[in-house]
């Protein structure tokens, strides 16, 4: 016979074996993302910091010295650093500023009452047709339009817009701006058709309700349109400046950073650390630079999309 | 009868495997043969493998930069293929990562006799590089706009700004020269900047092969002439920008009558415009100097991977290419000219403008500095973004050799 003192024992084991198995369950359906999650985003990660920490990697025969943040001395207090920074935001900035108002008024114009479907159809494909290209179609494009024998300065010349041929890519003046004004156009469709998803979703009520309270058009827009739009430009803007920091194809293939480095971006500028003066460990430096700053970026989404949430 | 048929099967598997089993299988990776008539790579590589039984050679062949990339990251990895195709720009940064073996040793171990190599690529007095096909950079003049003109083709500096002037004509967008200076592509910097100065017989390096810029009388006289084209309104527009390709395009389009270009392109010139008149003539040298020419170029170089457990075989298969026959084959069907001095490609005798190439290539030497520099195309780059300051007239060309020699001094520290 067995007594309940023995029973107790016998079963106390498989008891705790339960709950832990109960406890370590959850962490063994995460476990395939976690697995992912950590050789495509945290070793690399790691691995780049890592690299940043050292004299030079990858193509130095000798074991890599440990320099501590030597190298963030150098990259930080470089003038090419502090200048590819400061047209990476200037470009940024502008692109995303650009990016608003201009899917906006076209999200505007394709949801207005006032303009039939099959107009709307037919706009609704121009608009979205920079979407379709790839950066680097884009970059010849453009190149080929903005050449100093291109179509751009043929049209402005005819129309009596400029007295001389325009070097667009070529002139320090006019360079950066001339690729701030490529990637506004590659990339306004993406805001388009969020406004675009984001406009159909207002209630009408709301619209009548305001013009019962006698609100004109641009009142509307203030006090409806915007305050029922704010989430999305808030996503769109944050998720938007973090890509635009990262564009490298578009400026690479338009200017390779030039003329006189007046369109030096941080993603160009580490390209050419790494694969142009084999520069890894600066490379890896600037890397966890940028990943600073969009880290910063992201901190202001995650919070945002929280505050949706809730 | 079939189990006869069996085993005669099986005989014949074993046969070949045994066969299979004492094959050297040689990976040989580089970017040519895309760039040549289909399948006419492999019929050298097949006249090799029958004049060598026993090894065989895998080819790894893709674009020029792809290429590059896979060649430097397989360095890095120690996993390069047994013979690389190499360009002058990157050796140094395999020798550095120890990714190449001692072509010098691997003679010194074949008992190889040097004397037919054109040119070995050396790294602290060892050849690491031996250029198997090389492609010269001569002046290319539209000969339709130049008789229009009444002007022969330039043999000198003030010549060649004289011409590029009375060939200028803007309101028909037609300009004398153009000079690619884009930071993409810094390979302006040595085709068509540097070469002015080796074509005089300068050099933009010290005896002890170090940077000598700031305080180079023949290169500020050279920089100055450049400068001076640009000042004139000579040099096509979009220059900062321009990319060697649009040289090419513009050149074909008859929108610019003079460039500085590779005899690799005349097929291409040839197929884009069947009506360009055009001929190619040495680079105009400083006046004064009756030296041999210096002739900007760009190589097909071949290296052995120091990992390689087949390094003998390696060195027959760069033995077989730099040899007169395998040299004159290669060459020919590549429209180059030969890295072995005995070896002579059929073009020249079929084709006129080749016949004036070769002879240029004669009285002339090979000239590319820059081949075997450390980050040589980072040198081009440091040198083009103080270069563009100094064309738009923002910067001194004191103040602008002054930088670039810091630049360079600090890449090859």
């Amino acid at each position: 016979m067995v007594t309940s003192a023995q029973s107790q024992v016998a079963e106390t084991p498989n008891v705790r074996w339960e709950q832990r198995k109960r406890k370590l369950l959850p962490y063994g359906y995460l476990s395939p993302t976690l697995i992912l999650l950590a050789a495509l985003t945290i070793v690399p990660i790691v691995t780049v910091f890592l690299y940043s920490l050292v004299d030079n990697v990858i193509v130095n025969p000798n074991p890599p010295e440990f320099v501590g943040l030597d190298n963030y001395e150098e990259v930080l207090t470089h003038r090419k650093f502090r200048g590819a920074l400061s047209n990476t935001i200037y470009f940024s900035l502008v692109s995303v500023v650009a990016h608003f108002f201009i899917g906006l008024s076209f999200a505007l114009m394709l949801n207005s009452r006032l303009l039939g479907a099959n107009v709307k159809a037919v706009f609704r494909v121009i608009y979205i047709l920079p979407w379709v290209f790839t950066a680097s179609i884009i970059a010849i494009l453009w190149r080929l339009l903005l050449n100093p024998h291109g179509v751009v300065n043929f049209v402005l010349l005819e129309l009596g817009l400029v007295e001389e041929l325009q070097e667009f890519l070529s002139d320090r003046r006019l360079a950066l701006n001339a690729v701030t004004f490529i990637n506004i156009w590659s990339g306004y469709p993406f805001y388009l058709v969020s406004f675009l998803a984001g406009l159909q979703g207002i209630p009408d009520d709301l619209y009548e309700a305001g013009r019962v309270d006698g609100g004109n058009a641009w009142q509307l827009f203030l006090n409806i349109t915007l305050p029922q739009l704010k989430p999305i430009i808030i996503s769109l803007a944050l998720l938007d400046f973090i890509w635009t920091i990262h564009q490298f194809t578009l400026i690479w293939m338009t200017t390779g950073g030039g003329p006189m480095r007046s369109t030096e971006v941080l993603s160009t500028y580490t390209y050419k650390a790494a694969f142009s003066s084999h520069e890894y460990s600066i490379a890896s430096t600037i890397a966890m630079v940028i990943l600073g700053i969009c880290t910063f970026v992201a901190i202001f989404y995650v919070r945002s999309q929280r505050m949706v949430d809730e | 009868m079939k189990k006869y048929v069996g085993l005669l099967l099986i005989v014949l598997l074993l046969a070949t495997g045994v066969s299979m089993a004492q094959d050297v299988v040689l990976e040989f990776q580089q970017w040519w043969e895309p760039e040549l008539p289909e399948g006419s790579f492999r019929a050298i590589l097949d006249d090799f493998e029958a004049a060598n039984p026993g090894i065989k050679v895998e080819t790894i062949s893709g674009p020029y930069l792809t290429t590059k990339d896979q060649i430097i990251a397989s360095a890095a990895t120690g996993t390069m293929a047994d013979v690389v195709g190499l360009d002058g720009a990157w050796v140094n940064v395999l020798w550095k990562q120890g990714a190449l073996h001692s072509l010098s040793q691997a003679m010194a171990d074949a008992d190889y006799d040097d004397s037919e190599l054109a040119a070995q690529i050396q790294l602290a007095g060892e050849t690491y590089m031996i250029p198997i096909a090389n492609f010269i950079y001569p002046v290319f003049v539209n000969l339709d706009l130049l008789e229009a003109a009444g002007i022969d083709p330039p043999t000198t500096r003030a010549e060649f700004a004289a011409a590029a002037m009375a060939l200028t004509d803007p309101d028909n967008n037609v300009y004398g020269w153009a000079q690619p200076l884009s930071l993409e592509q810094p390979n302006g910097i040595q085709n068509d900047t540097m070469s002015w100065l080796w074509a005089s017989g300068g050099s933009m390096l010290d005896d002890m092969g170090q940077p000598h810029l700031a305080g180079n009388e023949a290169l500020a006289e050279t920089l100055e002439f450049l400068k001076g084209l640009h000042d004139a309104g000579v040099v096509a527009p979009g220059a900062f920008s321009m990319k060697e390709n649009e040289k090419v395009e513009e050149f074909v389009n008859g929108r610019v009558a003079m460039i500085i270009n590779t005899l690799a392109h005349f097929t291409l010139i040839r197929e884009r415009n069947p009506d360009l008149n055009f001929d190619i003539t040495a680079l105009p040298a400083a006046e004064g100097y009756d030296g041999p020419r210096g002739l900007p170029y760009a190589s097909w170089g071949i290296g052995i991977s120091s990992n390689t457990e087949h390094k003998a075989e390696a060195w027959k298969l760069i033995d077989f290419l730099t040899s007169v026959d395998g040299n004159s084959k290669l060459t020919s069907i590549a429209n180059a000219f030969p890295g072995n001095v005995n070896a002579t490609p059929d073009f020249i005798q079929t084709d006129p403008l080749f016949m004036t190439a070769f002879e240029i290539f004669q009285e002339g030497f090979l000239a590319n500095e820059f081949t075997g520099l450390p980050a040589a195309e980072e040198l081009m780059r440091q040198f083009d973004e103080p270069f563009q300051f100094y064309l738009e007239g923002e910067m001194e060309l004191d103040e602008f050799l002054e930088i670039a020699q810091e630049e360079w001094e600090d890449i090859f520290s």
